[in-house]
């Protein structure tokens, strides 16, 4: 048994990372996307709610790209950005912004015409109102469309192995077949879906802290956005 | 534009144009997995989904099914699978279905859940039978949702059947991986195009699709 958990953590000199390295260079190809994703997308969406005609041919937009193979997508910038991280990370966080300027633009919109009323007549300009009232009231919104991007962020990463192996996790795949060893493929899949998990757990717990006025259970209304975006 | 010129190369070599090798052969096995691997997740999807979301019960229990389905990497899956069971039809078929059930799955139940109540009571009012309920009212209500749910996971199936190459299986794929281990572009952004283009012309058949089944009523508002 302690054999097979050595040989489980034995990674091949030639990844140049221990396990633990290769999980940071991971998490690094994963979330750094998806950051650059929701920078993005924030002003976006908010271009979108204010010029309301905006929107359909953003959406239109999204979409195609959105159907574009992620193999594909790495493989046409290879001749741009070569077989770098780089190559690996553009398509996921174009696929980051696809699926949060629809999650910001419904969390924003669904904010009640009264509360806005109310935040007007208290004084608030647009800007304040925007920060302090139309955000927070999106957070489940935007923290569920965070969810659905980073878990699949996390799992696409792996892909990179076929380009140059730049697949973090992934490349322990190939690895596995070069040095006939199964368990290096078992550890990849294992610790890949145990980070997305993880992540898609703290993400959770960060939507509880920054709504406080919600209920802490998927209980009640919050959980119909949330499988709403589950399923995009 | 370097890629142009790759993807203009690639189309225009007669030689990509027909034998086993050849762009039809190998847009119809990518076809073929697709329909698959589809038609298998629409199979577990589907009725779950619909059962579910008409008693409005288990829908903490679907989120957690499908956050775990997409936590699993699907390569990764793919390889793992080819270890355990050998080359095949199999192992490919199960990372496939894996990543396409959740979609299914969680907009089914979603798209029932989200059907007006008032015509369900209506309906049952009237005294009609629960299975005619589910079947007459609600789902033509909530079509387009399913819809959507079903066009989210075949473009998902469509982009990863490219991977099946990796483990010696045919499709799109074929030309990306080949092109990638012989280092010739051309093949590489050909085979990109070609699956890129694959991904849009299923969008476009579940537009259509949709223009089609939905009816007009539901449609309009």
């Amino acid at each position: 048994m302690s054999d097979y958990l050595h040989d489980f953590f034995d990674i091949p000199s030639d990844l140049q990372h221990s396990w633990i390295g290769l999980v940071g260079l991971h998490l690094r190809e994963a979330l750094l996307p998806v950051a650059a994703g929701l920078l993005l997308a924030l002003p976006l969406a908010q271009l979108c709610v204010r010029f309301r005609w905006l929107y359909p041919p953003v959406l239109g937009v999204t979409t195609v790209l959105y159907a574009i193979p992620s193999l594909a997508f790495f493989v046409v910038l290879i001749d741009y950005t070569g077989q770098t991280e780089l190559t690996v990370m553009i398509p996921l966080a174009v696929y980051s912004l696809v699926v949060l300027v629809p999650a910001i633009v419904d969390g924003v919109r669904s904010v009640p015409q009264e509360t806005l009323s109310a935040a007007t007549a208290m004084g608030f300009g647009p800007v304040r109102r925007y920060l302090q009232v139309q955000l927070p009231i999106a957070v489940p919104a935007i923290i569920a469309g965070l969810r659905v991007a980073t878990v699949s962020s996390i799992s696409l990463v792996s892909v990179g192995m076929l380009i140059g192996n730049q697949g973090a996790l992934g490349n322990l795949l190939h690895d596995a077949q070069m040095y006939n060893r199964p368990e290096l493929t078992w550890n990849s899949v294992i610790t890949t879906a145990l980070l997305a998990i993880l992540v898609d757990a703290l993400l959770v717990l960060v939507r509880v802290l920054l709504t406080p006025w919600m209920p802490s259970g998927t209980a009640g209304r919050e959980q119909a956005p949330a499988l709403k975006d589950a399923a995009r | 534009m370097n890629v142009l010129n790759f993807v203009n190369a690639f189309f225009s070599d007669s030689a990509h144009w027909h034998g086993y090798d050849g762009i039809p052969a190998r847009l119809a096995e990518h076809v073929q997995y697709t329909l698959e691997a589809l038609a298998l997740a629409a199979a577990i999807g589907l009725p779950i989904g619909l059962v579910t979301g008409h008693y409005g019960r288990g829908g903490n229990a679907l989120s957690l099914v499908a956050t775990a389905g997409r936590a699993l990497p699907s390569f990764g899956l793919l390889v793992l699978m080819t270890t355990l069971l050998g080359f095949g039809m199999l192992p490919v078929m199960i990372p496939l279905v894996v990543l396409a059930v959740p979609p299914i799955l969680v907009t089914t139940y979603e798209a029932m859940r989200s059907v007006d109540p008032s015509p369900v009571d209506a309906a049952r009012g009237m005294g009609m039978h629960e299975s005619r309920i589910l079947f007459q009212v609600e789902l033509p209500v909530a079509l387009p949702l399913i819809l959507s749910g079903l066009r989210s996971a075949a473009i998902q199936i469509v982009s990863t059947a490219t991977i099946a190459a990796y483990v010696s299986l045919g499709g799109l794929g074929r030309y990306i991986v080949d092109g990638l281990f012989q280092v010739n572009y051309e093949k590489v952004v050909g085979g990109a195009t070609l699956v890129a283009v694959l991904a849009l012309v299923t969008l476009a058949l579940f537009w259509a699709v949709a223009r089609v089944a939905v009816s007009p009523g539901v449609r309009r508002r």
